[in-house]
């Protein structure tokens, strides 16, 4: 009997106890009838070939283990960033309690989303009712200041329009006529979760700006010398956008924050809880109209935003995810640009301190082999910044990147004597990952939390910065933006390549020589 | 200060009335079936269930999908089950339920794996039959040891008129009988999970059982042959329970679907009984195979001593007296460790007050280990629960007791924020709501990451838990000692 009271032992431990270990033999060998181990190793070995990559690599058809979700799980994120703002997502329920789901695993905090919950009759029928009904009880229980509707790919495959549906529902006295309920159709089968962040931040833009879906007069654009940032998609936002408005508060600029929803991921546990919390207020989103020029930070999350920006007059600098020393450099200038300000002093010395920083450390870094993988613009920021430390990406993968995200890879390789011999793999998936460890391997990974899979597979070390990560915890609450950014990057990937070095080096007697306690 | 049962519903029915003040009058209306105080003696808790969630009300349910999937299929380890459809659903329930397993993932085993058909635009408008097909090749080509295909439906598969059945019985001819199960789960059937269980279990009936699929496996029946259903190994849970069937002399010839694999299910029906843990997604297999095959079954509850003791004399009870004699063997051998436990953990514990809301089986089920650490559940529901369900409830809880029915999250906070539990065990969604409020919470759908939970190893475990989250200084901090009233 393994377990006593004095000593709980967890799953970790418990199943490794010879009860246990008896139990799992018998199963296999009595009731299982799996393949024989001889056959499962042989099978396991091929998986490692060059041949089998090649056949991996020829699939059309079938996705495995994707490194992306669907667009609605972005539209939920940009309603997160407006204050009180209540998700509501059209379409079937189970949806909805996914995405909560997800953001509290990734987060861990409470995640708020309301689903009109249609079932059959609404396939047959449309969802008008529930559309009608949603918002009147939505508006009803959770007061939100304002409710952005976004759509499951069962609303957008019956074809609901949103629009009629909304006015609908404000006839039939479900909210007011006058409030806010700006709205996008995020269909789940076009693109990926950052598709669905830029429809939805598009969706809030143009119903403040365009006169409320036909209801009151467009907004007419008076420029002034104020800038707009726009984050995209991020993962570590609760820790990025603090840092962003801290740069620009430095450049004492008038500045807006278009979706910012670091504040209601990062509340206090004091025993209130708050549904709502921060977020961008709709004055803010009017008076955004009327920047000189907008920072859109991750191209991939704000393509047709991007277009939107500049048929309304606004200067839009267009940056992918810039990070370490030469992004943030890209970024520190553009604001200098636009602002016509000099850097600040303090920026200037936190840029000197990461370069301080890289310069004592490089030298473990130079030259290590790294893959990496996730969404389109991060990759190009990660790519660049290992480039600088003189490391090689030598794989860099995403499954919702395109041709043209490709071509930017391959043109920051180009640009590097480190990334020669880097190559780039769009629409590709952690399966195609995994034949890459296995034909070319590489030092360390870079990913999410479903990498865990490949360093057990394939014995690469996973260092943990793309979205989601669920098995580490409180990340998301460190910048990985700006210069202070660049360092926790920079100590992120030191640390893996220490704890590597120490635990290839910890054998007494036989490698401890290299277990040095100075590196 | 102690309150009167009568004061406790009457205060329960103050409670749900002010809550139920917050809906639109029509809605209310539809809440008020849903909520309720258990009345001592009565059939069932007095709540309607099984029925639509309200739109914009932040239920917490899933859908069918999930039921399936995620719940039923997913954990049976040697086949690959396909999200069908667009990419999200797979990625959002992708390793989430900790359906422990033995083997090699990618290679034998496949549980931890997200397959999907990643539907585009043009699938949509032109249909998914081709893609699939030539999905079933490639898996057939990469992994050569998979044991069975399941074709798992999401929503815009039924909308938009695709075959699966069909291009599952072509492609099963094509590679000499292998197993492909279509599974029509779209997450708009139905009201919740629920009918995602049911869809599952009749495919496993028709497709598995019934199919011209089904392969013969070298089986010698014991008289003690029984099949474990409906225990989905979280963490280890059909593991922990399987150790005491097999101490007590029982062969558990299958575990459904908890680190399953096909043959088992293909066996099962040679079972002389099968035991059923989560009655709500299983249920209906148990029933047909007691129809079809003559196998009864029996429900059983392996959380906490007293229901431990109490089933494996039940599941004893269909058995010779050997097996009733060493049920009371590993009985007493037990005893001591638990008894270690409670007296450890119940004075830490005692008389704490715990409100539910899960899935399953478990808004009933864990009641009973709760009370063995002198804790006290004043209220429960059931996030996808039926009438059955409510009926077997009256078992477990005590007169007065608070139910509500497919909570929505407004209700959830309010009747907690009233009631002051010293403990919520429900899930992820509702976790930081709670905690943020200075409650302290258990996930009881994935055992906070933690578990086992069944059986007496992980009884242990149960109770550690409980104290670690209520007992954790941590609460102490949640108002700053200059907020503190003097």
């Amino acid at each position: 009997m393994p377990q006593s009271a004095d000593n709980v032992i967890d799953h970790e431990m418990l199943f490794r106890e010879p009860e246990y270990q008896e139990l799992f033999r018998n199963k296999k060998e009595q009731f299982e009838f799996n393949h024989s181990d001889a056959r499962v190793q042989e099978i396991r070995d091929w998986t490692k070939t060059e041949d089998y990559k090649e056949q991996n690599f020829a699939r059309e058809a079938l996705t495995i283990n994707p490194a992306k979700a669907c667009q609605p799980l972005g539209a939920v994120y940009v309603a997160n960033g407006f204050q009180g703002t209540l998700p509501f997502v059209h379409g079937s329920q189970g949806c909805v309690a996914y995405y909560r789901s997800h953001f509290s695993r990734h987060f861990k905090e409470p995640t708020s989303c309301v689903s009109s919950s249609m079932t059959e009759d609404a396939a047959v029928f449309g969802g008008l009712n529930n559309m009608i009904d949603g918002l009147a009880n939505a508006y009803n229980l959770y007061k939100p200041e304002m409710i952005a509707v976004s759509t499951t790919c069962m609303a957008e495959v019956i074809g609901d329009d949103l629009d009629a549906f909304i006015k609908n529902a404000k006839q039939k006295g479900s909210i007011p006529e006058d409030f806010d309920v700006p709205f996008s159709h995020t269909p789940a089968f076009v693109g990926s979760h950052v598709t669905g962040y830029d429809n939805a931040l598009l969706g809030v833009l143009k119903h403040f700006w365009d006169g409320k879906a036909k209801t009151t007069e467009p907004l007419v654009r008076v420029p002034n010398d104020s800038i707009n940032f726009i984050g995209g998609f991020d993962g570590f936002v609760v820790g990025n956008m603090p840092e962003i408005r801290r740069i620009f508060d430095m450049f004492e600029v008038d500045y807006t924050m278009l979706c910012d929803p670091s504040a209601v991921w990062n509340t206090p546990t004091d025993g209130e809880f708050r549904m709502y919390d921060g977020g961008t207020t709709k004055e803010e989103v009017e008076r955004a109209l009327h920047a000189k020029a907008t920072i859109v930070f991750q191209e991939y999350s704000s393509e047709k935003t991007i277009k939107y920006l500049q048929e309304k007059g606004q200067e839009v600098v267009v940056l992918n995810a810039p990070v370490g020393v030469a992004g943030t450099d890209q970024f520190v200038m553009a604001l200098s640009r636009l602002t016509g300000k000099p850097v600040p002093q303090q920026l200037e010395l936190e840029r000197g301190r990461l370069v301080d920083a890289i310069a004592d450390s490089q030298a473990h870094l130079h030259g290590k082999r790294y893959a990496l993988y996730g969404d389109p613009d991060q990759m190009l920021g990660y790519t660049q910044f290992l480039l600088e430390l003189g490391a090689e990406p030598a794989h860099v993968l995403s499954t919702n990147g395109g041709k043209d995200w490709a071509e930017k890879v391959q043109a920051l390789f180009d640009a590097s004597p480190f990334g020669k011999g880097c190559k780039v793999y769009p629409k590709r998936d952690l399966w195609h990952m995994r034949s890459l460890l296995f034909t070319e391997p590489v030092d360390f990974m870079i990913g999410n939390t479903y990498g865990k899979y490949l360093e057990r597979d394939t014995g690469t070390p996973l260092i943990r910065l793309v979205f989601p990560i669920f098995d580490r915890h409180h990340y998301h609450r460190f910048p990985t933006w700006g210069y202070e950014g660049g360092m926790r990057l920079l100590v992120m990937l030191l640390d893996e390549y220490f704890e590597a070095l120490d635990a290839n080096t910890n054998v007494p007697g036989q490698t401890d020589y290299s277990f040095d306690i100075i590196r | 200060m102690s309150v009167t049962t009568e004061e406790q519903k009457a205060a329960n029915k103050a409670l749900i009335d002010e809550v139920l003040k917050a809906y639109p009058e029509k809605t209310a209306k539809k809440r008020t079936k849903h909520l309720g105080t258990y009345e001592g003696g009565k059939p069932d808790c007095g709540v309607k269930s099984n029925i639509k969630s309200l739109p914009g009300v932040m239920t917490i349910r899933g859908c069918a999908y999930a039921g399936s999937k995620g719940v039923v299929w997913g954990p049976i380890k040697d086949m690959i089950h396909i999200s069908h459809g667009p990419v999200g659903c797979g990625q959002y329930s992708w390793g989430s339920r900790r359906n422990y397993y033995i083997g090699t993932t990618g290679v034998d085993t496949f549980v931890t794996m997200q397959f999907t058909s990643d539907f585009q635009e043009k699938d949509i408008v032109f249909g998914g039959d081709k893609k699939l097909d030539k999905i079933i090749d490639e898996i057939q080509q990469l992994f050569p040891l998979n044991k069975g295909i399941s074709v798992q439906s999401e929503c815009p598969i039924g909308l938009i008129g695709d075959d699966i059945e069909a291009v599952s019985k072509k492609k099963s001819k094509q590679y000499d009988g292998h197993t492909i199960v279509p599974v029509r789960c779209e997450g708009f059937r139905g009201v919740s999970q629920s009918l995602g269980h049911h869809i599952a279990n009749d495919a496993i009936r028709d497709w598995v059982f019934e199919g011209d699929t089904r392969k013969e496996h070298e089986f010698e029946s014991t008289p003690y042959d029984v099949a474990i259903i409906g225990d989905y190994n979280i963490g280890g849970d059909a593991w922990s329970s399987r150790i005491l069937l097999e101490e007590i002399g029982l062969r558990v010839i299958a575990q459904w679907s908890g680190d399953g694999t096909i043959a088992e299910l293909e066996n099962t029906p040679k079972a002389k009984l099968n035991v059923l843990h989560c009655y709500r997604s299983m249920n209906y297999i148990s029933r047909h195979m007691e129809e079809k095959y003559g196998i009864p079954w029996v429900e059983y509850n392996f959380f906490g001593p007293t229901m431990i003791e109490k089933s494996l004399r039940e599941i004893a009870s269909h058995f010779d007296d050997t097996i009733k004699a060493n049920a009371e063997k590993v009985i007493a051998r037990y005893r001591p460790m638990v008894d270690a436990v409670i007296a450890r953990y119940k004075p830490r514990l005692d008389a704490k007050k715990v409100m539910l809301f899960v899935g399953g089986l478990r808004p009933r089920h864990v009641i009973g280990a709760y009370e063995d650490l002198g804790m006290e559940v004043v209220g429960t529901g059931y996030e996808f629960g039926h009438n059955d369900d409510y009926q077997r409830t009256t078992h477990y809880i005590k007169d007065g007791t608070l139910i509500y029915d497919d909570v929505t999250g407004y209700e959830f906070e309010r009747f907690v924020e009233k009631v002051q539990p010293d403990l919520v065990g429900s899930g992820i969604k509702e976790k930081y709501v709670f905690q943020k409020m200075g409650v302290p919470f258990r996930q009881m759908h994935s055992w906070d990451y933690s578990g086992p939970y069944h059986g007496y190893d992980g009884f242990a475990i149960f109770a550690r838990d409980m104290d670690m989250a209520i007992n954790s200084p941590v609460w102490s901090l949640t108002k700053a000692p200059w907020r503190q009233a003097a």
